[in-house]
């Protein structure tokens, strides 16, 4: 998000563009988002691993890393791994289709965060069940306005 | 499209190969603003695909949640000698291909 | 004399004796920082990538352009100079500089139009236009770890004392000039940011606010945008002589580019 947008819409001179959901809700289980992979079945914490810095010097791109604990065989592997944001006007940011042949049930990627946040990893298993992790992140804004 | 792959030019049977891709896009968000104020419209690389061999070894949906120039690590394992193809595509249905041959030995 | 005043009069000698220092170098040598000394652990990882660091791109692309012919000439850069990673080491380490044929103060970008044009028969690249940008990372990336070392003597004085008066002249309508940040602040916050000395040496940069590579030069204008002054256009001799004066103020930084900053 950028500086000039958060400062006028403080003065709340400025309409925001059309979000999702309200700026700061958590990412639950009944998110629509959520709902349209899971089918309201249970998403349980665990076997996932979502990394990001704590602190990111600029939220156009962040370093992300998420992994699943998975032996990754035919019998027992990952099928997909679903990231969400609880402040970006896009909720799924990406989603990844792995597969026995992945070998690693691990992605890397660089993505962008609209401000500070809490993002959701969630995969679902071979044998149907989901898991998730989330991470907090503190996304600082550039202190000088840049029209170059 | 330009792009960046690394990936090993070979590997054993049944190893773990690590694969990192960076692809020159601007993932055109569709949020920002041009000098007069004008909404510049969104493109983003919205899929991914990476086949080994013809078989589908990675798949990836992606947004406006991506960063620009967008990067991805991930793995697969290596089977037989042959080629790796990635593809991806964007919103004005712009397409990128790069093809990376891998020799697997026993 | 009372102990009290003495020791008074040994201190406003101390001073005036760092202050003369003080204006040979605002930041002693060894006192020097890159900006990536003020990054967080990812972005200072990222430029560290060789493969992954955004800037590379560009970095490729400057070395395909490198051996492609262009203009009447249908020579390329290679046809003169051959393999840039053997005969362009240490070069952009040195710019800006004087061009002794026309006497003309030179960085990077304007030394590739003007061979171009004086030897090429190819017309100018755009200031920021992809091709220039290429090129420029990719001679720039030749002099990774190279320290800067610029000539700031004969005809090059003039433009050295004309971008240190810019440096340390107020600009703009928050009337800062670029030491009150980068010399009287560096490694204070600024909202969330850490103030950086304001060095050259990882330029052509991808600045993460820009989402993509850019020159010296663009991001000097954003600093002056960011003070509220007028940005000068692109090509002044403004940016040029500062270009001189900054690389002077980083002597013996390696180059770093392609950088990553914010």
């Amino acid at each position: 998000m950028r500086r000039r947008e958060f400062l006028t819409g403080l003065s709340g001179a400025i309409v925001l563009p059309a979000l999702p959901r309200a700026a700061g809700a958590q990412v639950t289980q009944l998110d629509p988002h959520v709902w349209a992979i899971t089918k309201g079945a249970t998403v349980r914490k665990g076997k996932v691993k979502l990394e990001l810095p704590q602190l990111a010097d600029n939220g156009n791109s962040v370093a992300m890393k998420v992994s699943v604990e998975s032996p990754m065989t035919a019998e027992d592997h990952v099928r997909s791994i679903h990231l969400f944001s609880d402040r970006n006007p896009v909720t799924r940011m990406a989603s990844f289709y792995l597969g026995p042949r992945a070998g690693k049930a691990e992605v890397s990627s660089r993505v962008r965060l609209a401000g500070s946040q809490r993002v959701t990893a969630m995969a679902q298993l071979s044998d149907g069940s989901f898991w998730s992790d989330t991470a907090e992140i503190v996304v600082t804004l550039s202190a000088c306005l840049d029209e170059s | 499209m330009a792009a960046r792959i690394q990936m090993p030019k070979q590997a054993r049977q049944g190893e773990l190969i690590e694969i990192r891709i960076l692809i020159q896009h601007p993932m055109e968000t569709g949020y920002r603003h041009d000098d007069v104020g004008h909404l510049i419209k969104r493109n983003v690389i919205n899929a991914f695909s990476c086949r080994y061999n013809g078989e589908e070894v990675f798949r990836a949906d992606l947004s406006s949640g991506i960063s620009a120039n967008p990067y991805l690590q991930f793995y697969t394992v290596a089977g037989a000698s042959g080629e790796l193809e990635f593809t991806w595509i964007d919103d004005e249905s712009k397409q990128g291909l790069e093809r990376q041959s891998i020799t697997v030995k026993a | 004399m009372s102990p009290g005043s003495a020791a008074a009069r040994i201190l406003v000698a101390a001073l005036a004796c760092t202050a003369a220092q003080a204006q040979e170098r605002g930041i002693p040598l060894d006192r020097l920082k890159s900006g990536s000394a003020f990054l967080g652990a990812d972005l200072r990882d990222l430029q560290a990538d060789d493969f992954a660091n955004p800037g590379m791109l560009w970095v490729e692309r400057g070395e395909k352009l490198w051996r492609e012919p262009a203009g009447k000439s249908e020579r390329s850069c290679a046809g003169c100079h051959q393999d840039a990673e053997t005969n362009m080491r240490g070069v952009a380490a040195r710019y800006p500089k004087i061009d002794p044929a026309s006497g003309k103060l030179l960085n990077l970008e304007s030394r590739i139009n003007l061979c171009r044009a004086e030897r090429m028969g190819a017309e100018a690249l755009r200031h920021e236009s992809e091709e220039l940008l290429a090129l420029t990372a990719y001679l720039a990336r030749q002099s990774h770890g190279v320290p800067i070392e610029v000539d700031i003597g004969g005809p090059a004085r003039a433009h050295f004392e004309s971008g240190r008066a810019f440096y340390y002249r107020r600009h703009g309508q928050l009337n800062l000039s670029c030491a009150h940040c980068h010399e009287a602040n560096w490694g204070r916050r600024l909202f969330a940011e850490t103030v950086t000395q304001g060095h050259p040496n990882a330029w052509p940069a991808y600045r993460m606010e820009w989402q993509t590579l850019g020159s010296l030069e663009r991001r000097l204008r954003a600093c002056l945008s960011g003070i509220r002054a007028e940005m000068l256009p692109y090509g002044s001799p403004e940016y040029r002589d500062l270009e001189l004066f900054l690389a002077w103020r980083a002597q013996g930084l390696p180059v770093e580019a392609p950088g990553v900053r914010r």
